[in-house]
């Protein structure tokens, strides 16, 4: 294997003490200010990318991997800890991941969060070793046709997350598709629900949304409800994974892998959909179907290592192609540049020792993340320890600082503030939140691919079965939809099993 | 698409680290021989306007031209519309600067805000960046000729794109160019893209047949031969790469189109202190600096200050509204 022996010597050519300790303290810098709420990977790189500076190319490589891969671990730890993602792609993590955290199990989450991401983010570095030149080649045949069948598959597949209470389900994604109207029209430039502000005629921020839901809607809720139920201590329980834990994430780690790599090496696949689909996916196959909802750990581990696969899997564009298709790889385009690198076609042939450094630094980084993170995960968890209106008070503050610092508006406060009241609201009401989250980021994408196809073929209907993978997608949403009661009525049994399960979910 | 980078600035960041919490109170306390000057940018950090300001900033800082200190802050949103709001709401605030371009002149309409760009004081035009019309390497358009013929002929069978939304450069110059050749501009079929990694990705895949941007970030695609340039938009041709693609009044169409950027001062600001802010940037554009930052970042020098910028902001918001009116969009 050719490929494999190149990666062995910029492995070589990376390892050294020096380099090593590089790496650690990319790893510590990036987690800490990936923890802080409103920073998500790519703002962490953006900031901390100053740092390298004055580097040569490998230790400056180095540093940079385990910043960017402590920024994406720091933006889980605030999703499970305290329920502040720091940008989309982490959302799903919170779903889950706080509430086994509120069970005491914060540590098993920030564990298999960090191994997921480990397996995923190694798995999809050596997928972009052997497969980028062959896979971006097919990626840019993938067009609006194919993103919109995929688009409106998942709206399709939201329906098995609405929750016991359709009805409800339902009121909530259709509040989160009319949020996701705000903003200017693409094609032609006319405000939609923009009130007459200039303010909301950008698309709202999908982590404003998320965090304002989440956690300002549940401080809220708990301060409404402090005085009249006792002081509940979070339990500390178990340090570590223990053995059922591993058992429950290995699958959930490879699977999430396998959706998230192609989504990041298609350009334009988005890091939400594959930890959408990956959410999904965790809770069709589960064998703890009851515990969704209440902190099961395949929902952490499937949506974490789809989102580090999709991640490692942005290099193939970035590296093959020169495209950034995400806000991380243009920074990352931005630090090649600095040291002379120029992501494209010629890449590979030109500068092949510059690329496997890369490669073998991006190995090193996320080894060491997981060598440095995983004992802290106990010393994280203990943060909840901290008494709620302290905890809450803290959490408060840092979802209003991150709100603010997005864009130093004071608007974007309010809209917090607006966000939590709904999501205080929502929770009064027995209305989920995951729809709403999910209409929100799933609505303007399908919007955008849909209008997209539709210009280009000046409106024919024809076009949105123009791509293969387009119709095999739509194939798939006819047997998802028509295939279970077809089953059940050939069976003879009208009786649907899952509905005394469903009830419990009810919140 | 979503949350991107456009929504945070380096700022935020600063701030989330808590090490410029006093950066918010910015502009409150500023005495009378304060010499110290705030650069607003509309974009996001990396943005056109960003590199363009911060080089501006960077001179002067290095040349000490101001006699104080510079703070630069991205203000996002609305493709520049609420920092130009901003900007008019800082009326006769004579410490401010703003860098802006054609694509802010643009936003004002799109956004139908109540101003326009000739509201505010005009400073100087530093840059500007020609336009290119890109196709795949297999296109059939083997000059802009044929892609003329192939628009005139059935403008409704070929998909363009470009870098911004409408209203913007990249939306403004097929429109114009349209125009020019005959073409109804309400009926090309234009889809905008999130800037030029999703267009490339665009024109790879043979999605759409034509790119109308800037021709930097294809650099990569037009070497090896991926992307093909059939004409670019400036009154001369570009060196390097391009050097043979012909320009379109070479190619017969009375076009010329440029994105430009400059810098404006909020409005009713005295004429004293007006001087000595055009003042400030003629010294940094005589510079040595400033002309190595230009070569760096391929940007064609175009320097005019004052009431000749104001002249040509007038022209330009004309140009830009009888654009948008013929899409149909305003």
């Amino acid at each position: 294997m050719d490929s494999l022996s190149l990666l062995g010597d910029g492995l070589a050519s990376a390892i050294s003490p020096e380099n090593l300790l590089y790496a650690a303290i990319g790893v510590l810098l990036g987690t800490f200010v990936g923890v802080l709420p409103g920073i998500g990977p790519a703002m962490a790189v953006a900031l901390l990318l100053p740092v390298t500076a004055g580097l040569e190319a490998t230790q400056a490589f180095i540093m940079f991997a385990g910043i960017y891969y402590g920024g994406m671990y720091g933006g889980s730890t605030t999703s499970i800890l305290l329920n502040t993602p720091g940008e989309s792609a982490s959302v799903m993590t919170a779903i889950e991941g706080n509430k086994m955290a509120k069970k005491g199990r914060a540590a098993q989450a920030l564990a298999t969060a960090a191994v997921g991401s480990f397996i995923a983010g190694t798995l999809g570095t050596l997928g972009v070793v052997f497969f980028a030149p062959a896979l971006a080649s097919i990626a840019v045949d993938i067009g609006a046709p194919s993103y919109f069948a995929i688009a409106l598959m998942s709206v399709v597949l939201v329906t098995a997350v609405l929750g016991a209470s359709k009805l409800r389900g339902f009121i909530a994604l259709f509040l989160g598709l009319t949020i996701g109207l705000v903003g200017l029209d693409l094609n032609t430039g006319q405000p939609r629900l923009d009130l007459g502000m200039t303010q909301l005629a950008d698309p709202l921020n999908v982590v404003v949304v998320a965090v304002g839901i989440f956690a300002l809607g549940e401080a809220l809720w708990v301060a409404a409800h402090l005085r009249r139920t006792p002081l509940q201590i979070t339990p500390v329980g178990q340090p570590f994974l223990g053995r059922d834990d591993w058992r429950r994430s290995w699958g959930p780690w490879l699977r999430g892998t396998a959706l998230g790599f192609p989504f990041g090496a298609i350009p334009a696949g988005g890091a939400e959909t594959p930890t959408f689909l990956s959410y999904i996916a965790e809770k069709k196959l589960t064998k703890h179907p009851e515990e969704f909802g209440h902190g099961a750990i395949e929902g952490v581990a499937g949506p974490e290592a789809a989102n580090n696969a999709s991640a490692a899997g942005t290099l193939v564009p970035l590296l093959a192609l020169g495209l950034p298709v995400t806000a991380t790889a243009s920074i990352m385009l931005a630090a090649f540049r600095s040291y002379g690198i120029v992501p494209g076609p010629q890449l590979m042939d030109e500068q092949p020792d510059l690329v496997w450094t890369l490669l073998a630094s991006l190995l090193i980084g996320n080894t060491l993340l997981l060598i440095i993170n995983l004992p802290l995960a106990p010393a994280w968890a203990r943060l909840l320890r901290i008494p709620r209106p302290q905890l809450y008070a803290g959490i408060l503050f840092f979802a209003t600082l991150g709100a603010y610092a997005t864009n130093v508006d004071p608007f974007d406060i309010l809209l917090l503030l607006v966000f939590g009241l709904l999501g205080l609201a929502m929770r009064r009401f027995g209305i989920p939140v995951l729809p709403l989250i999910l209409g929100v980021i799933l609505g303007p994408l399908m919007e955008m691919k849909l209008r997209e196809a539709l210009t280009i073929s000046d409106g024919s209907p024809s076009a949105l079965v123009s791509e293969p993978l387009a119709v095999v997608v739509y194939v798939f949403i006819v047997l998802a939809v028509a295939g279970p009661p077809l089953v059940r009525r050939l069976r003879g049994g009208g009786s649907d099993r899952n509905t005394p399960e469903r009830e419990k979910e009810l919140v | 698409m979503i949350p991107d980078l456009s929504r945070r600035t380096f700022l935020a960041g600063a701030l989330g680290l808590g090490a410029a919490a006093a950066a918010s109170g910015c502009g409150v306390t500023r005495g009378e021989d304060n010499r110290d000057l705030s650069m607003w940018i509309p974009n996001s950090p990396g943005g056109g306007y960003d590199q363009t300001g911060r080089a501006a900033v960077g001179v002067m800082e290095a040349d000490d031209v101001t006699g104080g200190s510079f703070e630069v802050t991205n203000i996002l949103g609305a493709g520049g519309s609420v920092a130009l709001t901003r900007l008019m709401g800082a009326s006769g605030d004579e410490h401010t600067l703003m860098t802006m371009g054609l694509g802010v002149v643009g936003s004002a309409y799109s956004f139908g805000l109540p101003f326009k760009v000739t509201d505010a004081t005009p400073i100087a035009q530093l840059i500007e960046d020609q336009e290119g019309v890109l196709v795949p390497a297999d296109s059939p358009y083997e000059t802009i000729d044929d892609l003329v013929a192939a628009w005139k002929a059935s403008p409704r069978s070929v998909a363009i794109g470009g870098g911004s939304s409408p209203g913007g450069p990249d939306h403004l110059f097929p429109m114009q160019l349209a125009s020019t050749v005959g073409v109804s501009p309400s009926d090309v079929l234009y889809v905008p893209y999130d800037g030029g990694g999703p267009l490339t990705t665009a024109l790879l895949g043979n999605k759409i047949q034509v790119g109308f941007s800037g021709l930097g970030e294809f650099e990569g695609q037009l070497k090896s031969g991926d992307l093909r340039a059939l004409a670019v938009s400036g009154e001369e041709r570009l060196d390097g790469l391009v050097a043979d693609v012909p320009t379109l009044t070479e190619a017969g169409i009375d076009l010329t189109f440029a994105n430009w950027r400059g810098v404006l001062a909020p409005p009713d600001i005295s004429d004293e202190r007006r001087g000595e802010l055009v003042a400030y940037l003629q010294e940094m554009h005589d510079s040595q600096q400033w002309q190595e930052a230009l070569v760096t970042n391929g940007w064609t020098d175009k320097f005019i200050t004052g009431d000749e910028y104001g002249q040509f902001l007038e022209e330009q918001d004309q140009r830009v509204a009888t654009t948008l009116e013929e899409v149909g969009l305003l």
